[in-house]
């Protein structure tokens, strides 16, 4: 698609788009929000920027090819269920972290939770866009 | 798949061409792995001998009482060792028998995984544990037998064992879940000490012909014993490692795991009596047939399965203790032998008795070898082979039920082993030397030294039997029959009935060997004459369904996307509106409450668009109603303080959009697809309309029902203290239920993975066309 308005307006919005999306992964745990909200706010964004500057640019920007990005979601969350193997527990216990916790603060929350919900965004990112790039192209 | 998406990062992703070969020690290094294991296994003899049972356990699911336990006694020990001290050897001669190829590296990894999942299975002390070890072995041995998978023959005989095996693990699994409800607990070692408990009980005979299913087709019992001799199609390690000397005979290792829990009934005496001497026997006979080195090997192993099925049949501590003993000697040397057919197969060029003489010049240390483990096989004394028979027919005639039938398949047995012994191993190294193309050499050193020392260790476990006797046959006879017991092996037992029959069977074994050309001639024209094969069969089953698939994907998925939602809404209406009649759940409430002036916008709003989708004469005004009615329901979610649901049905309607924008320009002329019929139409309208009737009506009924609240309660009160998150919605998805997530996160993933092949596959036919 030809057109300069687009191309000049999603370049802003993509970039919007994605860091919006990773505020929506971050904060899903206590907000409304989460790893998939944020893996189809993110693809959407790719996809956007595919219509505006063709599937070639897209997958540049990717960088790796969606169907990776994909399986290494589903890696990622494999291994956040099967970490609490390592801690006694059975698969799937979410294990957690307070960094630098104290009496007034509970600290900096970090959890295989997270992990987990970082495998979700990216399956669905990888996943949409498997999709939407190969439709593109193939038609 | 692999030329796809290679232009992007510009790195070739294209295939790399003939992989660099691997360095000669890699094979060494590799065969240190199960070597080193078989010596962690080995410090472990001193315990297991003195009765003590290693455990390692690990919660799983205990919510179902499921757990990662492992439990090392004598059984699992004796296989253990054999698991790994024989893999070793394979590792070695395949390191030199596949050093041209150039898939020795993926070999490798298929056959490591096999031996991890084997030693997973015989070490597991959790039913449901055993099971995915057992999948795995069916799984890893599929990927081996099909190794050279540009031979249809090989891909045939690949998914052969892969349905008949997996088809049995099916079985099992049902058999393993009664047998755990029956039982009350999982644990293995815990149900073998429920017994009596087990024998009486309701369920014990179902869970007896499941566990039986899977444990024939896994060890190839009639009549299930021919995807075996198929599976020849591996590389002859694999044959040798999987095919003879472990994964068939997990079959054989949960029959006698499971003897203290189900043995002793007149279901079990009779079933594992009569099907392993029917294999026993059939599968000598078939053994005498065949002319390819490696087929008369499948076959021996076969008969030498339905032996130890046979004697498993049994109570009596010496029929067992035979089992036992005939399990060691048959993987000493199957093993040898197997590995030795692929040292003539390599060197000589071919398997065909036919064309093999004279082989002992050339190849001499291979000779012996085979002699070695050819005598063990025939039951020579001071093989322990001779020990092996003289225990079976003391079994044999012990066994109170039926001595007359055991002991005759027996001897029967194994006075065609002794002649396809000298078949194997004697006819094709004696004589003169046939005039071959090229001369024959020895093979190298990593090919001989394992059937070398396999068959050497039955030589001298043979003269030192009371060492293989404490080590494993008393505490492996010990697990299987659940009680202490002792065992002595000896070489002479004195003269008596045992020793009778050896004499008769080398007697029998000779006069066949000598008649063997003029029986397999026989044989052979019989088996033209035989109306139905196993094998046969199998295949009209697989026509048989893949003609019933055809017609079925001719009936509902036509290849019309409007067939597809007929038929999908046509069995939801059914489906739903019939369990709604019938169960009499449907209750309707006496007055709807007061709507809000903003609901009653949405359910307009909603209203509009449906009725705009349904009129609509161009794609692009259906698509902006569907649209609508998209937003309308998000408003309802947001409505009804469900955010998350709100912005996931918003975000699905952008994606929505997006997709139907790139394929527009694809899809057919709308208008055309509107004037269809008027009789088609009243067809849609009446699927549509009854559709809504049936969802609405549910849901009316669903309110109508009590709303229990305890669910949600829980979730209030644990979301924060133990999951740390105020998002009910998220805590559940990624922590309470995140087994589940994880589930339909891989259902995405294949689903995209999937589509996008079938779209390549277009593209590429577009481009050849």
């Amino acid at each position: 698609m030809n057109s300069l308005i687009l191309s000049a307006a999603t370049r802003v919005l993509v970039a919007l788009m994605l860091l919006f999306s990773v505020y929506m992964l971050l904060r899903g745990h206590d907000q409304p929000g989460g790893g998939f909200i944020g893996g189809l706010i993110a693809s959407i964004g790719f996809a956007l920027y595919a219509i505006a500057q063709g599937t070639t640019a897209a997958r540049a920007a990717l960088r790796v090819d969606p169907r990776s990005i994909a399986v290494v979601g589903l890696a990622l969350a494999l291994l956040a269920g099967l970490g609490a193997a390592l801690f006694g527990d059975p698969l799937f216990t979410g294990q957690w972290w307070f960094l630098g916790a104290s009496a007034e603060s509970k600290g900096l929350p970090l959890s295989s939770v997270l992990v987990f919900d970082i495998g979700v965004y990216l399956v669905v990112v990888g996943a949409v866009l498997t999709l939407v790039l190969a439709l593109e192209e193939e038609v | 798949m692999r030329d796809s998406g290679a232009g992007v990062s510009g790195r070739s992703l294209a295939p790399s061409g003939r992989l660099r070969p691997l360095p000669t020690w890699s094979g060494w290094l590799l065969a240190a792995f199960p070597a080193t294991l078989a010596l962690a296994f080995a410090v472990q003899i001193p315990a297991v001998s003195a009765g003590e049972a290693l455990r390692f356990s690990q919660d799983w699911v205990p919510s179902l009482g499921v757990s990662f336990s492992f439990l090392l006694d004598g059984l699992s020990l004796t296989f253990a060792l054999l698991i790994t001290g024989i893999g070793a050897f394979v590792l070695l001669y395949s390191s030199s028998y596949l050093a041209e190829h150039p898939q020795l590296g993926r070999y490798y990894l298929y056959l490591l995984s096999f031996m991890v999942s084997m030693l997973g299975l015989v070490l597991a002390d959790d039913l449901i544990t055993l099971f995915v070890f057992w999948e795995l072995t069916t799984v890893t041995s599929y990927l081996l037998v099909g190794f050279d998978h540009s031979s249809a023959k090989a891909r045939r005989s690949a998914l052969q064992a892969l349905l008949v095996t997996g088809a049995g693990g099916l079985a099992l699994l049902a058999g393993l879940v009664l047998l755990g409800i029956a039982a009350g607990s999982f644990e293995i070692s815990e149900i073998v000490t429920a017994g009596d408990a087990l024998r009486a009980h309701a369920l014990y005979l179902p869970i007896l012909v499941l566990v039986l299913l899977g444990a024939f087709t896994k060890s190839a019992q009639v009549p299930f014993h021919f995807w075996l001799p198929n599976a020849m199609a591996a590389p002859t390690p694999i044959s040798a490692y999987l095919h003879s000397a472990t994964m068939v005979k997990a079959g054989i290792y949960l029959l006698a795991r499971l003897h203290p829990a189900l043995s002793g009934t007149e279901a079990w005496i009779w079933s594992l009596t009569v099907f392993g001497a029917v294999t026993a026997v059939w599968a000598s006979i078939l053994a005498l047939r065949q002319t390819d080195l490696k087929l008369v090997l499948a076959y021996t192993t076969v008969m030498a399965l339905g032996t130890l099925t046979m004697f498993l049949g049994a109570e009596a501590t010496v029929a067992v203790a035979a089992a036992v003993t005939f399990l060691i000697v048959h993987s000493f040397y199957k093993a040898a032998l197997f590995l030795v057919v692929g040292i003539i197969d390599r060197q000589a060029g071919t398997r065909e008795v036919q064309r093999l003489r004279g082989l002992a010049r050339a190849l001499p240390v291979t000779a012996t070898a085979a002699a070695l483990a050819a005598l063990s096989m025939a039951g020579f004394p001071p093989f322990l082979g001779f020990i092996g028979k003289e225990l079976k027919y003391e079994g044999a005639l012990a066994i109170a039920s039926e001595p007359l039938l055991v002991a005759s398949a027996a001897v029967l047995a194994n006075a065609l082993m002794v002649a396809v012994a000298a078949v194997v191993a004697f006819r094709p190294f004696h004589g003169p030397p046939a005039a071959g193309p090229k001369p024959l050499r020895e093979a190298p050193l990593r090919l001989w030294i394992g059937p070398l020392v396999l068959a050497t260790l039955g030589l001298s476990f043979g003269l030192a039997p009371s060492l293989i006797a404490d080590i494993f046959v008393q505490p492996a006879v010990t697990s299987i029959l659940g009680r202490p017991e002792t065992v002595k092996l000896a070489l002479w037992h004195g003269i008596n009935l045992p020793l009778m029959l050896s004499l008769l069977t080398f007697g029998l074994g000779l006069l066949i060997y000598l008649l063997h050309l003029k029986l397999r001639a026989v044989l052979i024209a019989g088996e033209a004459r035989l109306p139905v094969t196993a094998d046969r069969a199998w295949d009209g089953l697989l026509d048989g369904l893949k003609a019933l698939a055809a017609v079925q994907t001719e009936v509902l998925q036509n290849g019309r996307l409007t067939r597809y939602l007929f038929v999908v809404f046509a069995t939801l209406v059914l489906a739903l509106g019939g369990s709604l009649a019938v169960t009499g759940a449907l209750r309707l409430p006496e007055a709807l409450p007061p709507l809000l002036f903003r609901e009653w916008g949405v359910v307009g709003l909603v209203a509009a668009g449906a009725v705009t989708a349904a009129v609509a004469r161009s794609r692009l005004a259906a698509i902006c109603a569907l649209g609508l009615v998209g937003i309308g329901i998000a408003l309802l979610f947001l409505l009804f303080g469900a955010p998350d649901l709100a912005i996931t049905q918003l975000l699905v309607e952008t994606l929505v959009v997006i997709l139907v924008a790139v394929v527009m320009v694809r899809l057919p002329d709308f208008a055309k697809l509107g004037r269809a019929g008027s009789r088609r139409r009243l067809r849609d309208l009446g699927l549509a309309v009854a559709t809504g009737a049936v969802v609405s009506l549910l849901l009316l009924a669903v309110v109508e029902a009590p709303l229990n609240r305890d669910v949600t309660a829980f979730f209030e009160a644990a979301s924060v203290p133990e999951a740390f998150g105020r998002n009910i919605v998220n805590v559940i998805l990624v922590d309470f239920r995140a087994l589940d997530t994880f589930g339909e996160i891989a259902v995405v993933a294949v689903a995209a993975l999937a589509a996008f092949a079938l779209l390549r596959g277009a593209l590429r036919r577009k481009e050849a066309a």
